[in-house]
């Protein structure tokens, strides 16, 4: 890249004299930050820029390539390249340019590419490039794919990184991580500037900017330090948290009380059906008729446009919403944050704490509710980790496979390619960079033929390997189903929800279209009888039945009582930052004062009733309740690690003979149970806890169980589609998910039993450990609890135990337990025979 | 909750199914053996499927066919069947047995080695080659019972594949989908025996007209769950 080592001089950082005119007029002062971006620009540098909302970031990353180009004004051709995780943040930016690019009269033109963007909008585009493309993941997938994709990217300078610490943490990172080595194979004078917020380790964000190979400088580091402290608490409510549950109903009044007193507030929650709950809750309560409104995921992208509108115009006094907020854009004049739920990282609480007072120089306030005494617990961690700024952003990823196989088809559409030069390419990402040869040989033979021992595909190869040593696509159909399976997210399967009048005529229901509410997980939708009432887009509704895959629904009588089926505690499970924080608060009584009463009271009742575990240890109670024997252990490792050790725990309970029934896990513990006495087995000896608890489960057991996974399936089913095994959709025919679905499970099923080592399989099994079944956490736990666990062998249930026990019965699983359930089924028709 | 499975003791316990003047013993794997006859039938096989993907650029694993003849292997190993009846469909396209390649067509022959073997022809495969041994037929007669590939409306009691019958069920909360026999007075249908066929829920309006006096559908599984209609869900 010829770059010199640069030490910024005052010229080098000196802005043109018309952008300090117009810093001037608008009464801004140009930012320390925003010039040491300029000078690392001009010295041909990349820079991670890591500031917290409110520090100027994105005007800061586009100034260098506003100075240049006012500086060259004949320049044609694509400069700058913006990419961000939200097409609604690619639109907002290109609006914010606006003004400088106006009011300056500089001679460049900004455009947007997104899923929206017309054909022929496209086209022209590809063909008169504007001077800053402002895009998404996706779309940068789409464009190196191109067959233009060399002549419309050779003379790009910049590529600007919006909201990087988001994007990396996920698959999308991985597809952007290999889409920036391909602009640096176009274009090898590009330089990048990524834009994030505050992170753990800013040295590891910033490999993702540059290839990782020896001898290329690293990018500059610019941190701008973190503004004025937020004031930040646990809101305090009359009445007491409750050992388990979501819902954060005790707290209700206080909320509505805060968001009476406060201009606009931004209420967090961490599921959408939390998200209903508490703006129902809320508006029973509303007789002061405040302007509350509701905003997440699943609703209707018009009527979450209406909200975002309403907030910006200030007409709103509070929304409920779900992390569809977290990320990006400025939606007004917030002034106060309350997170309800734990918040389950340190990092995310910041995120969201900065929504409040986008002005770096003044303190945001923010309320945390936690809905449980668990989260008591874990708010009271989350606030110490924000006092001491200290962060838990997850550790950087390992580039998956499945992505890899895209961008591999990718890279062959867009022309021949050698592949020793693009392995070397793949390895300057950040994620690959320790991809071994052999996975990358088998990715390409995956992209072929279907990378299968059994060479039967030959003849209909996607991509071969030529005379002349190239890899090319062999028919202009690959390139087609290439752009139609393009992207990392897998939704899963949506059923839209309308609103419908059933009218009865002639004895049959006849449902009349009406308004679509918007869209709902076909699980849910499944879980659901005609009949039952449930909450959704802040009504509650009655299930009609589902008619040609809509969810059709009806108005309910006011006052009807919803019948949600199921609280989930959260998709996010406890980060392990937050949850040795708790450890260490359960072991240090001397803390405690710091707890609300009734939680330190149930604190001391469990020390006095049983034990509480010392740093390092793993508590495990057995105890007899209602004819049953319970084991409860608290690991604190997040529901989707306890979840999968439930699993292998009952395997093992199993084959010592102590019959399992079942178990429930949350984010802090798990309860497993059975006929025989499982206490009685760990006193007598004949069950081992050290052993029962061995890492070696990770083995065999976790293979064996596996096998059967629905959770595993559904992975499997992902990379399937990323890596473009299945096709989204084929031409002219939408599947649904269901079909697709099926369909996966078979193949998974055949490609288990004939080819365990394929190479999908292994991009399935890396994706279980640290995805759904979160392995490697577990694992991580096992070994450090070994030799330390300690057991409290107790004749009825302990005060900690009660948040766990609460659990069953609420918990909705997956169909793992399927021959046991049928037999129920079949005995259920049968009583009913026999009445 | 997560309950644990199992129900030990009944692992491979096949149930009969009573058709006309035929009993039918119908296994969980999915195959239903005549024992007066010594007779096994199996329904759509849809061998090669996984090859006919792939001429479209979808490499679903070519072992397709392997998984689907072991099954069938399994099934002759414990009926040990005087002669087998393939449901038609046995093939997934015109040229599928053109493509099977040595191993699966050996393991073919030595299933066929030394008792009688009908293709019953279907939408999927109308000729069957010669090459693939046995005889071919559009139907076949026993006692009062048709078995053919396709549903008829001649007013016989009939054995048909080509519908692959899945049934949905949920309890407490919970819900399985696996493949099912779908049995009703006047006619059984048989579920789908290749190893990527996927299934048809029989709450789909295309088993109604099939089942005027109703269905009660035979689970596969570790053996047989009868579920009534009142516990299928639809998809």
């Amino acid at each position: 890249m010829g770059v010199t080592p640069h030490l910024p001089s005052p010229a080098a950082a000196a802005l043109p004299p018309a952008f300090s005119a117009w810093f001037a007029g608008r009464g801004w002062h140009v930012r320390a930050h925003q010039l040491d971006l300029l000078a690392s620009a001009r010295a041909g540098r990349s820079a991670l820029l890591v500031a917290p909302t409110g520090a100027g970031k994105t005007l800061a990353g586009f100034l260098p390539s506003l100075v240049e180009l006012a500086e060259a004004p004949d320049r044609a051709g694509l400069h700058t390249l913006y990419i961000s995780p939200l097409k609604a943040l690619a639109v907002d930016i290109a609006r914010n340019l606006e003004a400088p690019v106006t009011e300056m009269g500089l001679p460049v033109k900004v455009e947007t590419r997104t899923g929206d963007t017309p054909a022929h909008k496209r086209a022209r585009q590809i063909e008169r490039p504007p001077h800053i493309l402002l895009t998404t993941p996706e779309q940068l997938a789409l464009l190196i794919a191109h067959r233009e994709a060399e002549a419309f990217f050779s003379g790009l300078r910049r590529v600007v990184l919006d909201e990087l610490h988001a994007l990396v943490t996920s698959k999308r990172g991985d597809l952007l991580s290999l889409g920036l080595m391909r602009l640096f194979a176009l274009a090898p004078q590009v330089t990048t500037v990524g834009l994030s917020a505050t992170v753990r380790e800013p040295e590891v964000l910033a490999r993702y900017l540059v290839p990782q190979r020896a001898g290329l400088p690293s990018p500059d580091i610019i941190t701008v330090k973190e503004g004025a402290r937020p004031q930040i608490g646990i809101l305090e409510s009359r009445l007491a948290p409750p050992l388990a549950g979501h819902t954060a109903l005790h707290a209700m009044d206080e909320i509505y009380r805060a968001i009476r007193d406060h201009r606009l507030s931004l209420v967090f929650v961490n599921t959408r059906m939390q998200a209903e709950f508490v703006f129902q809750e809320l508006w029973r309560m509303n007789d002061d008729g405040l302007a509350i409104a509701l905003h997440h995921g699943s609703l209707d992208a018009g009527q979450r446009r209406r909200v975002e509108a309403a907030m910006a115009e200030g007409r709103l006094k509070a929304v409920v919403c779900t992390s569809t907020l977290d990320l990006g854009i400025d939606w007004g004049d917030v002034d106060l944050v309350i997170n309800v739920g734990a918040p389950k990282g340190a990092s995310r609480l910041m995120q969201r704490i900065g929504r409040a007072n986008h002005r770096l120089d003044e303190p945001s306030k923010a309320f945390l509710v936690p809905a449980n005494r668990f989260e008591v617990l874990e708010c009271r961690a989350a606030l110490d980790a924000v006092a001491e700024a200290a962060q838990d952003t997850p550790d950087a990823r390992t580039g998956a496979l499945d992505v890899l196989a895209q961008h591999v088809l990718g890279r062959a559409c867009a022309g021949p390619f050698d592949a020793d030069a693009f392995y070397e390419e793949v390895r300057g990402a950040a994620p690959y960079a320790g991809l071994p040869r052999r996975d990358f040989d088998d990715v390409v033979a995956f992209v072929a033929t279907g990378g299968y021992a059994l060479r039967s595909y030959e003849r209909f190869a996607r991509i071969v390997k030529g005379k002349d040593g190239l890899w090319r696509v062999t028919t202009p159909r690959v390139a087609q189903q290439y752009r139609l399976n393009v992207g990392t997210i897998v939704e899963e399967p949506m059923l839209r929800v309308r609103l419908a009048r059933p009218r009865r005529a002639g004895g049959m229901t006849v449902v009349r279209g009406g308004r679509v509410l918007g869209e709902v997980e076909e699980y849910f939708a499944e879980g659901l009888t005609p009949g039952d009432t449930f909450v959704f887009a802040g009504e509650v509704l009655r299930f009609e039945g589902i008619y040609e895959n809509e969810v059709i629904t009806s108005r309910t009588a006011a006052g009807t009582d919803p019948k949600v089926p199921s609280y989930a505690g959260g998709k996010f499970p406890l980060s392990s930052f937050l949850a040795s924080r708790v450890r260490a608060m359960i072991a240090s009584p001397g803390d405690w004062h710091r707890l609300p009463k009734p939680v330190a009271n149930w604190l001391m009742a469990q020390k006095m009733k049983s034990r509480l575990p010392r740093p390092g240890e793993l508590l495990v109670e057995t105890f007899p309740r209602g004819g049953r024997h319970y084991l409860v252990a608290y690991p604190f490792e997040g529901r989707l690690a306890h979840q999968t050790l439930g699993m292998l725990l009952t395997r093992r309970l199993e084959r010592a003979r102590l019959k399992p029934l079942g178990f429930v896990a949350n984010d802090y513990g798990l309860a497993a149970w059975g006929i025989a006495d499982i206490g009685l087995a760990v006193t007598q000896g004949r069950l081992s806890l050290a052993e029962l608890f061995a890492p070696d489960m990770l083995g065999d057991d976790l293979e064996d169980w596996l096998a059967e996974s629905a959770l595993m399936k559904r992975t499997f089913r992902h990379c399937a589609i990323i890596a473009g095994m299945i096709e989204r959709r084929f031409p002219g025919q939408e599947k649904t998910g269901r079909q697709v679905t099926m369909s996966t499970d078979l193949v998974y099923d055949v490609l288990r039993r004939h080819e365990p080592d394929h190479v999908l399989l292994r991009a399935a099994r890396a994706d279980a450990a640290t995805g759904l079944l979160d392995v490697r956490r577990l694992g991580d736990m096992l070994v450090r609890v070994a030799g330390r666990i300690v057991h409290a062998p107790l004749d009825h249930l302990s005060p900690l135990s009660v948040a766990v026990m609460l659990e069953i019965g609420r918990e909705m699983v997956y169909g793992e337990a399927a021959e046991h359930m049928l037999a129920e089924a079949e005995a259920a028709m049968m009583e009913e025979a026999m009445q | 909750m997560n309950a644990m499975g199992g129900e030990a003791g009944t692992a491979g316990a096949a149930q009969v199914l009573r058709l006309g003047r035929l009993d039918l013993v119908a296994d969980p794997a999915g195959a239903l053996f005549v024992a007066d006859e010594g007779l096994l039938v199996v329904a759509d096989l849809h061998l090669e499927k996984a090859s006919s993907f792939a001429g479209r650029g979808v490499f679903l694993p070519p072992y397709d066919t392997r998984a689907t003849l072991a099954a069938v292997a399994r099934l002759v190993a414990r009926y040990a069947p005087r002669a087998v009846v393939a449901l038609g469909d046995s093939f997934h396209d015109a040229g599928a047995h053109g493509r099977l390649d040595t191993r699966d067509s050996e393991a073919l022959a030595a299933l066929q080695r030394g008792r009688d073997w009908l293709w019953v022809t279907g939408n999927h495969d109308p000729q069957v080659p010669r090459a693939a041994g046995g005889e071919s037929a559009a139907e076949l007669r026993l006692a009062d019972v048709v078995l053919r590939h396709e549903p008829a409306d001649d007013g016989t009691a009939e054995i048909v594949g080509h519908m692959h019958p899945a049934a949905k069920v949920r309890l407490t909360g919970r819900s399985v989908r696996r493949r099912c026999f779908a049995a009703g007075a006047r006619r059984i249908v048989m579920p789908a025996l290749g190893a990527l066929t996927g299934g048809l829920n029989l709450r789909d309006a295309a088993f109604r007209p099939l089942f005027p006096e109703g269905v009660t559908a035979h689970v596969l599984g570790q053996r047989l769950y009868a579920i009534g209609w009142p516990l299928l869900l639809p998809d």
